[in-house]
C-alpha cells in the first residue's frame, strides 16, 4: 500500500456562510467515517488560515524567524488528509469524492516511504 | 559479411524492432513492474541482436526472441544491481514471474501500457510522448524533432512522466469498467492528436510530418486489433485513413497548399479510401454513432465524389447536424457552416459563421474571408484574410491565404 497526501486548495478570505459550511462538514464527516471503514485512513486534519502560519529558516548560519506563510498567494493548504490506496487510481477515486464533499481542489501526492499494510 | 549467410542489414533489424518494440516493452512492463528497466532491457536485446542476427538469421519468432532475450538479459542486469543494494532492482526482480508467454497476454499488456501512458494525471504533451516512445518505439530525438522540442526538454519530459508513473504508482492495468469510457477517449485523443500534428503541423514551415501520420495510423490498427468491440476505434482509423488518402494531393511539388475542391482526385490512394469507407460501412451497421465515426462518415461522402461538384453536400450537412448533437462546439459549427454554403450558399453560412465566438481562430477568418470574397464583398474578405495571416502559424497555410488574399486584386 502506498501513502497519499491529499492537501485541500483552500482561498483566502471568509469562509463559506453557515448553511453551505453546516453540509460541507457534514459530508465530508461522512467521508471521513467511510475512509476510516474502509481502512484507507491514516490522518487527518484541518488548518487555521495562512495568516497564522509562521516560517523558520537557517539563513548564512542564522536561524531567522518570519510572520505569515513560506508562499504569498490566493489560496493556501487549508486542511489535509492522509489515505493508504493500492495505487494512484485508487487515491484519486478518493480524492475526488473529497473535492465532491469539500467543493475545494484536492491536490494528491504520493509519499516516497511506503509503510503499512 | 559472406555470402552464405541471410542478409539482414542492420537498418533490416532495425525495422523489426521498431515493430515489435511496444509489444517487448509492454510484456517487460508487467514482469519488472518498471518501464525503466523494461526500456533497458530492450536495448540491450536490440545490441544482442545486432551482433546474433546478422550470421545466426532472423529467429523463428522475432518478438519472442527479444522479449525471452530482454528478460533474460534485465534478470542478469538487476542481479548485478541488486547485490549493490539498488532497492528498485530488488523490487523489480521479486516481481519476475517465469511464466511462459501468451500472445493473449501480450495483447492485453499493450492495452495496458497505452492507459498508463495516456492516463489523466499526466499533461498531455506528456501523454503523447510516453506513447509515441512506449507503444510506437521512436526514438526520443526522433518525437523531439516531430514536435519541434529541443531534444533535452523532449528527455526531461519523458523522465519526469516515467517518474510520475512510478512514483505516484499510476497503475499499470485496463481501467475498471466505470472509468474505461472516459479513459478510452483519452487514449483516442492521443491518438489523433499524433496524426493532427502530422497532417498539419501546428507551427513550423512543413505542412506534414508524414511520419507522425504514419505513426497514428500503425496506433490506430493496434487499436483496433486490441478493442475490436468499440466502433469509435474504428472510426477513428477510418478517419485518419481517409484523410491519409489525400495526402499527395494535398499539396502541390512546391509545397503549396491545395484546397480540397481543387485537388487531383484521380491520385488520391484508393486503397486508403476503400479501406476507410469499408470500416465507415461496418461502423454504420453497429449503429453507436460517434464523433469519430461521424466525422470519418463526412470524409467518406467526399471521397465518394469523382469531382468536387458531385459532392453530396446535403447529406455532409446532415452528418454535422448529428456530429454537433454529439460533440457539440463552435469548431464544428464553423465546419457545418462550409458545408451550409455549398447547399444555401454563402450568404446563409455567413450568418451562421459571424454567430460564432471564435475569434481567435485562424480558420474563422479564412472561412469567413472567402465567404465575404464569395459574396463580392472583397474590402471585407480582405481585411478577414489579414486577420487569419495574423493568426495562423503553419507557414504553408500562411503561404495559401497570401495568395489568396493577393487574389482578391485591386486596392480595397
Amino acid at each position: 500500500m502506498k501513502q497519499y497526501l491529499l492537501s485541500i486548495i483552500q482561498p483566502d478570505g471568509p469562509t463559506p456562510p453557515p448553511a453551505a459550511l453546516g453540509k460541507i462538514m457534514h459530508d465530508v464527516g461522512t467521508l471521513m467515517q467511510e475512509l476510516k471503514a474502509d481502512g484507507s485512513w491514516v490522518f487527518n486534519g484541518g488548518l487555521h488560515p495562512a495568516s497564522t502560519a509562521t516560517v523558520v529558516r537557517l539563513q548564512d548560519g542564522e536561524l531567522l524567524t518570519t510572520d505569515g506563510p513560506f508562499a504569498e498567494g490566493k489560496e493556501h493548504i487549508g486542511g489535509v488528509v492522509v489515505i493508504k490506496a493500492p495505487d494512484l487510481d485508487a487515491a484519486l477515486a478518493w480524492a475526488r469524492r473529497f473535492a465532491r464533499a469539500i467543493t475545494l481542489p484536492i491536490e494528491v501526492r504520493p509519499f516516497q516511504q511506503e509503510r503499512g499494510g | 559479411m559472406s555470402s552464405d549467410v541471410p542478409d539482414l542489414p542492420a537498418a533490416a533489424i532495425e525495422r523489426v524492432f521498431r515493430e515489435q518494440y511496444g509489444r517487448a516493452v509492454a510484456a517487460l512492463v508487467r514482469v519488472f513492474g518498471d518501464i525503466d528497466v523494461a526500456e533497458e532491457a530492450v536495448q540491450d536485446a536490440f545490441t544482442a541482436a545486432v551482433e546474433r542476427w546478422p550470421s545466426a538469421g532472423l529467429p523463428p519468432s522475432p518478438s519472442g526472441w527479444i522479449i525471452t532475450t530482454a528478460r533474460n538479459r534485465a534478470i542478469d542486469r538487476l542481479r548485478r544491481e541488486a547485490s549493490r543494494e539498488d532497492k528498485y532492482a530488488q523490487a523489480a526482480l521479486v516481481r519476475v514471474r517465469d511464466e511462459p508467454e501468451q500472445e493473449g497476454a501480450v495483447r492485453d499488456d499493450r492495452l495496458r501500457l497505452i492507459f498508463t501512458c495516456c492516463h489523466p494525471a499526466l499533461a498531455t504533451g506528456a501523454q503523447v510522448a510516453l506513447t509515441l516512445r512506449l507503444l510506437g518505439g521512436l526514438t526520443t530525438a526522433e518525437i523531439a524533432r516531430a514536435f519541434l522540442v529541443p531534444e533535452p526538454a523532449m528527455a526531461r519530459r519523458l523522465v519526469r512522466a516515467k517518474g510520475k508513473i512510478r512514483d505516484a504508482k499510476i497503475p499499470y492495468r485496463i481501467p475498471d469498467e466505470a472509468d474505461l469510457p472516459g479513459r478510452r477517449r483519452a487514449v483516442l485523443a492521443v491518438v489523433y492528436l499524433i496524426f493532427n500534428e502530422g497532417h498539419t503541423a501546428s507551427s513550423g514551415d512543413r505542412l506534414s510530418r508524414e511520419d507522425l501520420c504514419a505513426e497514428a495510423i500503425r496506433l490506430g490498427r493496434l487499436l483496433v486489433e486490441l478493442t475490436p468491440d468499440d466502433p469509435e476505434v474504428m472510426g477513428l482509423l477510418a478517419l485518419m485513413l481517409l484523410v491519409e488518402s489525400r495526402r499527395a494531393t494535398r499539396t502541390t511539388p512546391d509545397g503549396d497548399l491545395v484546397l480540397l475542391s481543387e485537388q487531383d482526385r484521380s491520385r488520391w490512394d484508393r486503397g486508403l479510401i476503400g479501406e476507410g469507407q469499408a470500416i465507415v460501412r461496418r461502423c454504420l451497421q453497429r449503429n453507436q454513432p460517434g464523433p469519430y465515426q461521424i466525422q470519418a462518415a463526412i470524409h467518406a461522402v467526399h471521397s465518394d465524389a469523382e469531382a468536387a461538384a458531385a459532392t453530396d453536400w446535403r447529406q455532409i450537412v446532415q452528418l454535422y447536424d448529428q456530429l454537433l448533437v454529439v460533440a457539440p462546439g463552435p469548431v464544428v459549427a464553423l465546419n457545418r457552416a462550409v458545408a451550409v454554403a455549398e447547399v444555401e450558399g454563402p450568404d446563409a453560412a455567413l450568418t451562421l459563421v459571424d454567430g460564432l465566438d471564435l475569434a481567435g481562430h485562424h480558420l474563422f477568418h479564412a472561412i469567413r474571408a472567402d465567404l465575404l470574397r464569395r459574396l463580392g464583398r472583397n474590402g471585407e474578405a480582405a481585411l478577414a484574410y489579414e486577420t487569419a495571416i495574423a493568426r495562423v502559424e503553419n507557414a504553408t497555410e500562411r503561404e495559401f491565404l497570401r495568395r489568396r488574399l493577393a487574389a482578391l486584386g485591386g486596392p480595397r
